[in-house]
Formats: structure tokens, C-alpha cells, sequence
């Protein structure tokens, strides 16, 4: 019978079974990382490349995904969107994430005055809502990458900080860092070696949600007309450049749509996998 | 002739037999969805008016039994076999709404967190009441004049009006009472104990057995009393049932199975309650140097005395001297500060006044001011291994950690040690390279013990090491411990709320009462033990709470009730009296109540906090009625 067969390799070996929906999910965030790489470069057509008169032409042999609305071929469009979208979102959750965990896990260690002050400046920080902090930062310093990353970063920074600070407060309660501490060991070692692994999980998970929320942060901006500017463009533009399409049923706004659902959907797959598969482990 | 008068008893048993297990089987899930079982086919009976113990270990199934006597089974259990009948119901083939008919009706239970139990948001009279009005065996008014009545019979104080209160505003011990009130309103056919005291102070813990064994024995209840503790069996039970890993080890009655024992395993348990008495280390040499350790007029607080908010004195004038390769035991009950003192001399807790010196050396009272070298030796073990563990962390380099951190030991050699140390406290070295998490707790404990052994200390705090674990490890991790001294020759100070425990292994005691150091006695060279009379009060009633491992000893035990104890023309009420005063019962109205005690020394070398003199302690407190096994 199969179960038996399924429980017997599952004595031998628990934390070798990886969940379905987990490799699934990391085979398709692993093809758009490689895509926001090499997509440029193996492009099949000029990103500007205005292909004559055919404009949101359906999907054929020359054009795989259609044309858009200047007659410009979608996928060559998709993967030249592809750093933009992943790059950005990828380095401004990295400002989000570890920018907040780190000064989560200062403050919980330092405690006191220092810990009040930067609470409550990240309380403040919360009360704005991202979207209108994005579009005060652009009406201020104009629409760059940068500002792109840096906006996002801060937006989302404060959500880290809090869940992070949480979590470092209960560790820091836990008889291993007291034991550490008397011990006589620094700061630096109880932070990183005692304190971060047992705060990693949730802070990983907290960082993928993160993650999609940048996306869609830059995919609406774009959208707005504030993101990536043109003629290069990220996916959250393609889908407003082409919108007029969708009355055709063209596939150059459905196209982009797709792939920020595929890339963000399958991001929540690792994480939970991930998180699923660790805690089984022990 | 023999026959019929043999069957004549056995119909008697039938007519008036209770409780009738067979052949119960309970499997469990378990982490991998497998089905394991439990409990392997189960047998016992109960007649009318016996009470039960089961006891065990834990994990041996003792509390699954117990709960299947109710029909019910905890999540990712099941009642996989055999049957239950329980006054004539057949428990196991019962739907949930009969069940829900019989529980708290028929088979009443008492869970062994009263503090857990209760809903903290009503009214004690409310919750008590709660399952008589459910079953709808007698209207409000009766139910409420029978729950006073039964508060009477518990001997709980304000009988008529503590049913008002909450929770919260009753201490533990009279919760578990009012427990027992609630378990008892419908008068059920079986009650069920579930560990009633195990969370306990000793000085409580015998107040509500003696209310328990009252209210069974004037009832006739019949009972199942689930224990891990044999001593505390002994006193309630008319049989007992050993269990081990889910199977009957033995079943005979208790007088029979304290004194006659059958099983190997059950010898075993009796032989974990009295741990062996150890010799004494060789008598630490008195040179010129300083001791190892010692505190001076120690004094630690909680809370800002800035603000206005009061201030919590934890620890008040401690003095305390540890000789090197000496072992000090600290006693007391849960809240007297003995985890204080431990924190304060680690460096954890800064204490408000005093010194703590380190051969002669001043330390810093904070972890900051103090160097690595002062860290390695003293080495704090701490009392719940499975926190004190990084769970993420390998026992290999949990380990290795103060190897390199205190002596610079790096790779092969580090590993070797590692694998030296797992062999010091008697662990296979395929342990190195697993997870705490896979560590059954005995493990975890000795790994914790081997961490603080990496660092080569001098001292080693010890804080209730062994108050998590099942009594047959905990003495073993005791044994390890003595033997680990004789080796490294170091000091330990161990802390705990069992005076067994501190008995067996220290060459000294200090007792602890509200953060004052009430007593401290030497072990007498000769007789090998600390018993002996005086002691101060609250040592005496601490020894004489401990169960004695034999029948009849809480009948032996005389009760204090507060009304019993000497008058005070009035409450002490100027500080610096003694912190014992409202239990004492030898205190002296217009002495205790007015002056603070002085610090006597005894002959013996030890020194008590208490106006009594050494003579008129002894005078009182001879014969030692009331005290343990070993003495009376």
C-alpha cells in the first residue's frame, strides 16, 4: 500500500521530504531570477523596436506573446521589465527586510532610551500610508531607480521592524541568551549566533510577504505613471500602456498581469514550504 | 468450605465495584502520522469507597488512563480497545452526549493547574456551582449552601464568603481546595486526581492533602489519584497501580507495595525517592587564602524606589561563604528569592547593596564590569534545559562554544573534548552531532550540565536542576553531579524547593524565607545528616511538610491553623520583623512583633534567625515528632 511505503521513508529520513507546492513554487521564482538576468540579452527583438502596423497583434510565431499598443514585441518588452521589476523589488525589500531587522534587533539589545525613540518613530512612520509616501517622495526628487529603491525600502520598513522587534524581544527572554550572556559573551554573538537563527523563520516569511508588497507598490506606481519611466519599461507599466487593449482582448495587458501573478504567488509558495519543511525538522 | 465464603466475597466485590477497566488499548499519532500505541491493555478495578493511585513516570500513561475513565482522549489520541464501565455505564461505546451527561456528574475531575482551570473572569461560587446547575440536580440557593458547606469541610478560610471572590484573589493551594469543591457538588461516583499538588510548595501541598483525604474519607468517595510521587501516594491511596510506558507493572495494595515491592521496577522508584546519602568531600583545608566565594550584606530589590512605586525587596543581608570543593544547598519556597541569589552572584540580577567577592576579589556587580576569566568560573546551570538549549544549535557546538570562547580550543582538539565532556556526564557520542529538540529531557539536562563543565569552572550554579525531571532521572542526574565533584573538585550551589534533594548532596544549608537567610546548618560529620534539632521554624515546617514514604504519616502530622497559632495583641507591622511572623507558632506576642530577630550562632556552626534560643529551640522541638523518615 502507499502509505506504508511513504511512512517508512519518512522514518528514515523526515526532513528530506520537500513539499510539492514549495519546489514548485522555487522553479518559478528561480526562472524569473535568471530571466531578470539574462532576459536583456536573449530578447529576441529591440525593446523600442516598433514592429510596423501590426499593434496588438495575437500571440503568432514571430511575435510569441503578441504586440502592444506601439506594435513593439510583448515578450522582448516582458524580459527587458524583468530586472526592473524583480531587481527593484528585490533590492528594496533587502533595504525593507534587513534594515528593519537590524535595527529591530539594536534596539531590543540596547534597550532603554534608544529603543523608546526609535519606536516611536517608526510608530509615526506607520501612520502614513506607503502609496502617499511614494508619491511625496516623486513629487520631491523625481522618478529614478533609486528613488524607486529607497521609497519602497522605507515605506515597507517599519512592518519589518515591528514583527522583528517582537520576535528579539521574546528570544531575547529565552534561557539560551541569558545563558549566553553570562557567559561573558558580546553583543555581536548572542545578536547573530543565538538570537537571529531562532528569529529567522517568521522574519523569512514576513520578508516574502514584503516582497509582493513591493511589487505591487512599483507594478501600481508604474501604473500611475510614476515608476520605471519610458521608453524602458517594468511590468506594472506594461499592463497601463496596453490597457486600451483589453477591450480587444489582446494578449499584451494579460501578458504582464500573468507574470506578476506567477513570480508573486510563487514567492508565497517557497516561503511557506520553507517554513512548513523547517518546523517539521525541529 | 472455603469455597463458598471465597465466592461469597467476590459477589460482594461485583455488587460493589465501581470502576471496571479491561483490556483498555489508547494509540496515538505521532509526529510522522504513524499510529503508536500508549496504553497496553489496561486492567484494574475500583470498589465503592477505595481510592486508586496510578502512578508513573511521565509518559506512562497514567494521566491517558485517568482521562479515559471519562471517556475522552486527548487530541491525536484514541480509545483504540478494551472497555470502560463506570457505575454501570460502559464508558468507551457511549456517544458524546451521553458522555457529556456522566462527566462532571458521574465522574468528576481535577486537573493539577487549578490556576489554569478556573475562568479568571467569574466568580469562584459561579464556577464552583457551575456543573450542578448544568446537570440540573438542585436549584441555585441549594447548590450555593452545599459549596459553602463543602468550603467548610475543606477547611477554607471565610467559608461563607470566599465562594465572591475570584480566581486570582485566592492563593494556589486553596484554589486546588476549591477545585475539589467543584469536582464534588453532584456527589460523583469516581473523582479524579490528576496530579492535585504536584504544583505545589510543600508547606501548601500538605494542607491540601490532609483537606482531600478528609473530604474522601467522611464522602466515601471513590477515587483515582494520579501521582508521580510515591510518598505522596502512600498517604492518600488504599491500592496502587505502577505504570511504565503505557503497560501495568504492578497492582497490589499500598501498605504491600511500599514495603513488599514485587516488581524490579517498582524497587527502583522506591529506590529513587531516597537518593543515596553521600560522603561528605574531604573536609575543605582552612589555609590562608580566602574562600571561593563569598557574599556580603547582599541586597537586591525590584522596582524604582524613584517613582514612587514600591520597592520589592528580593534578597535582604545575605551572607554567604562557599569553600572550595564545598557543595551549599539553598532552600526555600517558590518566591523566598534562592533564584535571586543565583542571578545576583552570576552577575545577571545587579544587587542595591553588598559585595560578592571571588577569592578575595571584589566583582562587579553587573555582567559588564566583570572579565571572561571571572565568567568561566563561576558557570550557572539553569533549570529547564529545554530553553537553556539554543534550539537551532548542535549539542557539538553548543559544546564547543566556551571551549573556544574561555580556551581558545579550536578543531580537532575541540571536538575531542567535546566528545570527552559527552563521556563525563555518560552520553554516547552520537549525540554531538543532534539537535536539543532531539534530546529526551534527562539528556538535555546532562548536556547542560556538560556546558557549564566545558568551561573548567570553580563554582557552579545550580538552579533546580533536577525539579523538571521524573524522579528516577533526577536522581540519577544527582549521582552524576556528587560524582563530577569528587573528580573536578568543584563547588557547587545548589538550589531548590525539595529539602530531600539538597539533603542528600550538600555539606551545607541555607534556608531562605522572604529573601532573608533564616538558617544555616552544617551536616553534622558524625550522623551524616542535617536533621537535627534546633531549627528555625520555618525549617522545622518546611522538614515536616515533606511526605514521609509510609502509610498513616499526614494523620501523624499535626495541623496549624491560622487561629492555632500563639495571639498578637497586634500585627507587626514596623519593618524589619521577622518575615515569618503570620505562620510561626512559636512566636511571641510583644517580641516577635515588635523587635527584628537577632542572628544567633549555634554550636553546631550553623545560625538561626529567631529570638528563641538554641536551648529553647531544642527544648520545643524535641522529639522531633513531626519530621521525616530518617529521624523520628
Amino acid at each position: 500500500m502507499k502509505p506504508t511505503m511513504i511512512s517508512s521513508t519518512a522514518r528514515r529520513k523526515p526532513r528530506a521530504r520537500l513539499p510539492v507546492a514549495g519546489v514548485i513554487g522555487g522553479v518559478i521564482v528561480a526562472f524569473w531570477l535568471v530571466m531578470a538576468v539574462i532576459g536583456p540579452y536573449i530578447a529576441p527583438h529591440d525593446v523600442g523596436g516598433v514592429a510596423g502596423d501590426a499593434v496588438f497583434a495575437p500571440i503568432s510565431a514571430e511575435y510569441p506573446l503578441g504586440t502592444d499598443y506601439l506594435g513593439r514585441d510583448m515578450l522582448s518588452r516582458v524580459l527587458h521589465g524583468a530586472p526592473y521589476t524583480i531587481g527593484v523589488a528585490l533590492a528594496a525589500v533587502i533595504v525593507a527586510s534587513f534594515g528593519g531587522t537590524a535595527l529591530a534587533l539594536f534596539a531590543a539589545a540596547s534597550g532603554g532610551w534608544f529603543d523608546a525613540i526609535v519606536s516611536r518613530i517608526v510608530d509615526v512612520k506607520l501612520s502614513i500610508p506607503s502609496k502617499l509616501l511614494a508619491l511625496i517622495m516623486i513629487a520631491a526628487f523625481g522618478s529614478s531607480v533609486p528613488v524607486l529603491i529607497l521609497t519602497a525600502g522605507i515605506g515597507y520598513m517599519p512592518g519589518a521592524y515591528r514583527i522583528s522587534r517582537a520576535l528579539a524581544v521574546n528570544v531575547q527572554a529565552m534561557d539560551y541568551v541569558q545563558a549566553a550572556r553570562s557567559r561573558g559573551e558580546g553583543l555581536a554573538y548572542i545578536t547573530f549566533y543565538e538570537m537571529l537563527p531562532n528569529m529567522l523563520r517568521p522574519v523569512l516569511a514576513d520578508l516574502g510577504l514584503r516582497f509582493l508588497f513591493i511589487v505591487l507598490l512599483l507594478s501600481g506606481m508604474s501604473f500611475l505613471g510614476l515608476g520605471v519611466q519610458p521608453p524602458e519599461a517594468d511590468w506594472g507599466s506594461l499592463v497601463r500602456e496596453n490597457i486600451i487593449g483589453l477591450s480587444e482582448g489582446a494578449p499584451a495587458v494579460i501578458v504582464p498581469a500573468i507574470a506578476i501573478a506567477t513570480l508573486t504567488i510563487a514567492v508565497n509558495m517557497v516561503i511557506d514550504g520553507f517554513a512548513g519543511r523547517k518546523r517539521r525538522g525541529g | 468450605m472455603v469455597l463458598p465464603a471465597a465466592s461469597a466475597v467476590e459477589a460482594e466485590n461485583i455488587m460493589t465495584e465501581i470502576v471496571k477497566v479491561s483490556g483498555l488499548r489508547v494509540t496515538a499519532r505521532n509526529d510522522l502520522d504513524e499510529e503508536i500505541t500508549i496504553v497496553h491493555g489496561a486492567e484494574f478495578s475500583i470498589n465503592k469507597g477505595e481510592v486508586l493511585a496510578l502512578i508513573g513516570e511521565s509518559g506512562s500513561g497514567k494521566s491517558t488512563i485517568a482521562l479515559a475513565l471519562m471517556g475522552y482522549a486527548r487530541a491525536g489520541c484514541k480509545l483504540a480497545g478494551g472497555s470502560v464501565t463506570v457505575a454501570g455505564n460502559a464508558m468507551l461505546s457511549l456517544g458524546e452526549r451521553q458522555l457529556a451527561g456522566l462527566r462532571g456528574r458521574t465522574v468528576a475531575y481535577i486537573a493539577q493547574s487549578a490556576a489554569a482551570s478556573f475562568n479568571p473572569s467569574k466568580r469562584i461560587m459561579d464556577q464552583v456551582i457551575e456543573s450542578a446547575l448544568i446537570h440540573q440536580l438542585m436549584p441555585r440557593a441549594a447548590a450555593e449552601a452545599k459549596a459553602v458547606q463543602l468550603f467548610r469541610e475543606l477547611a477554607l478560610p471565610d467559608p461563607d464568603n470566599i465562594g465572591k471572590r475570584y480566581p486570582h484573589q485566592v492563593s494556589g493551594g486553596q484554589l486546588q481546595r476549591l477545585m475539589a469543591a467543584m469536582a464534588l457538588i453532584t456527589d460523583p461516583e469516581l473523582v479524579i486526581l490528576d496530579e492535585p499538588t504536584t504544583a505545589l510548595d510543600v508547606t501548601t501541598q500538605i494542607e491540601v492533602l490532609r483537606a482531600f483525604k478528609k473530604v474522601v474519607q467522611e464522602r466515601g468517595s471513590t477515587a483515582v489519584y494520579v501521582s508521580h510521587d510515591l510518598a505522596v501516594v502512600a498517604q492518600m491511596a488504599d491500592r496502587i497501580v505502577v505504570l511504565r510506558d503505557g503497560q501495568i507493572q504492578e497492582n497490589g495494595a499500598t501498605a504491600q507495595i511500599l514495603a513488599a515491592p514485587a516488581h524490579p521496577y517498582t524497587r527502583s522508584l522506591l529506590a529513587a525517592i531516597a537518593p543515596k546519602r553521600h560522603a561528605a568531600a574531604p573536609e575543605p583545608k582552612l589555609t590562608q587564602e580566602s574562600p571561593l566565594l563569598e557574599v556580603r550584606g547582599l541586597f537586591a530589590s525590584y522596582g524604582s524606589a524613584k517613582g514612587g512605586a514600591p520597592v520589592k525587596c528580593v534578597l535582604d543581608d545575605i551572607n554567604l561563604v562557599i569553600p572550595r570543593g564545598a557543595t551549599i544547598g539553598v532552600i526555600g519556597e517558590s518566591g523566598c528569592g534562592k533564584t535571586t541569589l543565583a542571578r545576583t552572584i552570576a552577575g545577571m540580577v545587579a544587587p542595591s547593596e553588598g559585595e560578592i567577592l571571588l577569592d578575595g576579589k571584589r566583582l562587579a556587580p553587573t555582567l559588564d564590569g566583570r572579565t571572561r576569566e571571572q565568567f568561566r568560573r563561576i558557570q550557572f546551570v539553569f533549570q529547564n534545559a529545554d530553553t537553556a538549549l539554543n534550539p537551532q544549535h548542535t549539542i557539538a557546538r553548543i559544546l564547543g562554544r566556551p571551549l573556544a570562547f574561555y580556551h581558545g580550543m579550536q578543531g580537532q582538539a575541540q571536538r575531542k573534548r567535546v566528545l570527552q565532556l559527552l563521556d563525563l556526564v555518560k552520553l554516547p557520542a552520537t549525540v554531538a552531532d543532534r539537535l536539543p529538540g532531539e534530546l529526551s529531557g534527562g539528556q538535555k539536562q546532562r548536556i547542560n550540565l556538560a556546558r557549564a563543565l566545558a568551561a573548567q569552572p570553580d563554582l557552579i550554579l545550580c538552579d533546580e536542576v533536577t525539579s523538571a525531571l521524573d524522579t528516577v532521572v533526577g536522581a540519577a542526574i544527582l549521582e552524576l553531579m556528587a560524582e563530577l565533584r569528587k573528580e573536578l573538585n568543584v563547588s557547587y550551589m545548589f538550589i531548590s524547593h525539595d529539602i530531600n534533594t539538597v539533603r542528600s548532596i550538600c555539606d551545607e544549608i541555607v534556608v531562605l524565607y522572604a529573601g532573608r537567610k533564616v538558617e544555616a546548618r552544617k551536616r553534622d560529620v558524625n550522623s551524616m545528616r542535617h536533621s537535627m534539632p534546633p531549627f528555625h521554624p520555618y525549617s522545622h515546617l518546611l522538614i515536616s511538610s515533606v511526605p514521609a514514604l509510609r502509610r498513616g504519616w499526614l494523620e501523624e502530622v499535626e495541623g496549624r491553623t491560622p487561629s492555632s497559632l500563639p495571639q498578637l495583641a497586634q500585627p507587626g507591622q514596623t519593618g524589619g520583623v521577622c518575615a515569618f511572623l503570620d505562620r510561626c507558632a512559636l512566636r511571641i506576642d510583644g517580641v516577635c512583633n515588635r523587635l527584628p530577630p537577632p542572628r544567633q550562632q549555634l554550636d553546631n556552626g550553623g545560625s538561626i534567625l529567631c529570638h528563641h534560643g538554641e536551648a529553647a529551640l531544642r527544648d520545643m522541638q524535641t522529639p522531633l515528632r513531626l519530621v521525616e523518615g530518617d529521624v523520628a
